[in-house]
């Protein structure tokens, strides 16, 4: 099996972050993968997006054109890719930054108010996070293990805090309701 | 996973090259191959080694120049316009027998051009670049892992061969993660006796240099070099050949373009469409055996690329246009996907069917 | 009794400079200087575009030629690769050191680079046939100043040592010519001091040697000598510019004023 993901927003908001969690929990779980950023000068506070490829067989293009997924964290990003996401994929939506509603019928979405979330649980950048931790509940992959084996290969050791403020945020996401 | 770890393309050449005993980088900053010189800035001081920002692309391979004579491991990297700025250097080594390690995060031009992916810089990379007769080795990785693994080989060539070996990559590779093993066996480096490393007062001197004002003398030297290029062109040749035994429709491509053509050939088999992929592994010497051996199959072959057509002319003088050759192509940084591969694929197949 | 003898690190070969041409002369000092440290077996010298681009074959340590220029970042690489060890000295005239490897130059003195450099001035491209350099004197007439050297047109000459001695980075700059017997005993100890500088790790130290050009200043070389004195001298004055140990720092005396 092969599953496409699509990081979408803001520079700053951590996608990039996201995407290498999750492919670190790939790799743990001995799958193939790759993480693509887009880069240069747009990384600085415009759009940013990232593309992560999870696989049972070797990964060929990490190049994206049709989604399965679509983690959106800004509107310009919705706007760009909701059309590209193969039918019946999944979008995750903040919809504390995104207002408007997902307009296709043929995908599952979930909302999420992550950067709220974020803000009242005192971690105002790690939405990115918590919108990780629905992701993973939704393809019940929330392997508690699994992901702090990832989060410990992307946070360095020196930021053991940090790591738990992580781990809190992935297990909020992973609680949310809609 | 075992002993795998995440990193960008970039940083594995890096590290890689430190596996390999590289101790000196010189570099300036330019997207997107920076990864390059940040790791190396991190790492080299605490293992003894050399990172020096250079004032310019320039002295970068002019100090990359003065480390090759003295004998040691040595490397710098760019990106497509830096190349061509490094390019006198690299003439310069050629016509010195200097060993060194180029590395070329290829991106859009020409020109100042754009920062994305891009594999324009195949001609100047395949026919030196700079002036005069010679060549480089021109690797071609197209994971991770190969950006680790040629880059060691890289240095292994360069030194055996006393020649400038080129990793030649682009944004895409660079810039991307993929899990990478560091596990492999460092050959020794060889002795390099013309090296200039001091008399000690005990052997006549050594004389590092590229200029003969003799014509006769210049003649035999650029002959001897090109019998070295003919060793190197029968010997290390290298490509991947996926799915190539039965093929009739054969894809062309190297680094990225490979990757997306790899997808695009496994679309068409599901398709009963009998396509293969040659990879070159090394664009010079191009792998010309393994393209000639393809013909026996082959209706038509398809050279995907990251350019307005570079290599294709080198696919056509391999199999002497036995078989007609088309282009598949995206440039200015944009990448061909999957599906537009598929579809010169399926062209190509009915094209060329019964 | 010898009373002349042939310096060991000078090879024994006939040099192709020009009759009256003030090269032999900075060669043998720097031979001179080689053997009295005892380094030519750690020795390397890197050769320039000019001139003097064979002084590979004139030197009996390792050499290197280098492209055109490029030489202090040539130099930078060999010091780096063997540090502790050895001896890493640049030849360079005006038009490879001053005009298309001035950033090298800068660069290398703003890096304290352990290095020395041995600068030949004589104000005009040799090899080439005669043309203008970038320290030709205002109104010097070349293959490419007819005219003379217009400053409204081609701007003024660069003066090496004054520039670099703005530098925090470089540890001695003196500028020294070889026209007289009292001259070349300055130049003498000027460039073993450079070389001795680098042996105590001190850094980056440049010999400007205002040199003559007989052949293509179409003089006799007496005449040139005298040019030398009457025209360069007063244009590129002779001393010291900057001797951080000695505390010679152009910058530092201002505030002491």
């Amino acid at each position: 099996m092969t599953r496409e993901y699509l990081f979408a927003g803001f520079g700053g908001q951590g996608l990039l972050f996201s995407g290498k969690v999750l492919a670190y929990k790939g790799l743990i779980e001995d799958k193939n993968v790759s993480w693509l950023p887009s880069y240069g000068p747009e990384m600085r506070g415009g759009t940013a997006n990232c593309s992560v490829i999870i696989s049972d067989e070797p990964v060929g293009a990490p190049i994206i054109s049709y989604p399965d997924v679509l983690v959106a964290m800004n509107l310009p990003s919705l706007d760009k890719f909701e059309a590209q996401v193969k039918p019946g994929g999944t979008i995750l939506v903040d919809s504390s930054l995104i207002e408007r509603k997902v307009a296709r019928d043929d995908v599952k979405v979930y909302y999420v108010p992550a950067t709220k979330l974020a803000g009242e649980n005192g971690f105002p950048t790690l939405a990115n996070m918590i919108l990780m931790g629905k992701l993973l509940d939704v393809f019940s992959e929330y392997d508690m293990e699994a992901v702090r084996a990832a989060l410990g290969k992307c946070v360095s050791a020196r930021h053991a805090d940090l790591l738990e403020l992580n781990f809190k945020a992935m297990e909020i996401g992973k609680e949310y309701q809609d | 996973m075992a002993d795998k770890v995440l990193m960008k393309g970039n940083e594995a050449i890096a590290e890689a090259a430190i596996l390999a005993g590289c101790r000196h980088y010189f570099g300036y900053p330019i997207t997107p191959q920076t990864e390059i010189a940040a790791y190396m800035a991190k790492r080299m001081p605490k293992i003894g080694g050399t990172f020096l920002q250079a004032e310019s692309e320039i002295a970068a391979i002019n100090m990359v120049y003065g480390v090759s004579s003295a004998g040691k491991r040595v490397m710098t990297s760019s990106s497509s316009p830096g190349i061509s700025l490094k390019s006198e250097g690299i003439s310069y080594l050629a016509g010195a027998d200097l060993p060194a390690l180029v590395v070329n995060c290829q991106r859009g031009g020409p020109g100042l051009g754009g920062i994305q992916p891009s594999q324009s810089d195949y001609f100047q990379a395949t026919r030196g670049g700079g002036h005069g007769d010679y060549h480089m080795i021109v690797l071609a990785p197209a994971s991770v892992q190969e950006m680790a693994q040629l880059t060691i080989r890289g240095f292994e060539l360069a030194d055996e061969y006393r020649m400038t070996t080129m990793i030649l990559a682009d944004g895409t590779i660079g810039q991307m993660m993929e899990p990478v093993s560091f596990d492999f066996e460092i050959k020794e480096e060889p002795e390099k006796p013309w090296a200039t490393t001091g008399t000690g007062m005990k052997r006549a001197h050594n004389v590092v240099n590229s200029l003969y004002l003799s014509p006769e003398v210049l003649e035999i030297k650029n002959i001897e070099r090109f019998e070295k290029y003919d060793l190197i062109a029968e010997k290390e040749a290298l490509a991947e050949e996926y799915l190539t035994e039965d093929a009739e429709i054969v894809i062309a491509a190297f680094g990225i373009a490979a990757r997306v053509a790899k997808n695009a050939v496994n679309a068409a088999r599901a398709e009963g469409i009998k396509a293969g992929l040659i990879r070159p592994i090394t664009l010079w010497p191009f792998p010309v055996r393994t393209f000639k051996k393809c013909l026996g199959t082959a209706k038509e072959i398809i050279s995907v690329e990251l350019s307005m057509g570079q290599m294709i002319e080198d696919v056509r003088l391999a199999t002497e246009c036995k078989v007609p050759v088309s282009l598949c192509k995206r440039v200015g940084g944009m990448i061909p996907s999957p599906e537009e591969v598929y579809a010169a694929i399926k062209a190509a197949a009915e094209r060329t069917g019964e | 009794m010898v009373v002349f003898d042939k310096p060991r690190a000078l090879a024994d070969v006939p040099l192709h400079y020009c009759p009256g041409c003030t090269h032999g002369i900075v060669h043998r000092l720097v031979a001179e200087a080689i053997d009295e440290l005892g380094i030519e077996g750690r020795t390397v010298g890197i050769a320039p575009v000019g001139c003097s681009v064979m002084a590979y074959d004139y030197f009996n340590c390792d050499m290197i030629e280098a492209a055109h220029g490029r030489a202090p970042a040539v130099a930078t690489g060999v010091k780096r690769a063997d540090p502790d060890n050895l001896i890493v000295f640049t030849y360079q005239g005006d038009g490879d050191l001053a005009s298309i490897g001035t950033a090298e130059t800068v660069h290398a003195a703003a890096r304290n680079e352990n290095i020395t450099i041995i600068f030949i001035n004589n104000a005009i491209y040799g090899m080439t046939g005669g043309q203008m350099a970038p320290t030709s004197l205002p109104g010097q007439v070349t293959q490419t100043s007819p005219y003379g050297r217009d400053v409204n047109a081609c701007g003024y000459p660069v003066k090496v040592c004054e520039m670099l001695s703005m530098l925090d980075g470089p540890e001695y700059l003196e500028r020294v010519a070889v026209n007289n017997v009292k001259n070349v005993r300055m130049a003498k100890k000027a460039i073993k001091k450079a070389f001795q500088n680098q042996i105590e790790g001190k850094g980056f130290s440049l010999i400007e040697v205002i040199s003559s050009c007989p052949t293509n200043w179409g003089m006799t070389p007496a005449k040139a000598l005298q040019w030398v004195d009457e025209k360069m001298i007063p244009y590129y004055p002779l001393g010291v510019y900057k001797d951080r140990s000695a505390g010679i720092i152009p910058g530092a005396k201002e505030e002491a004023k």
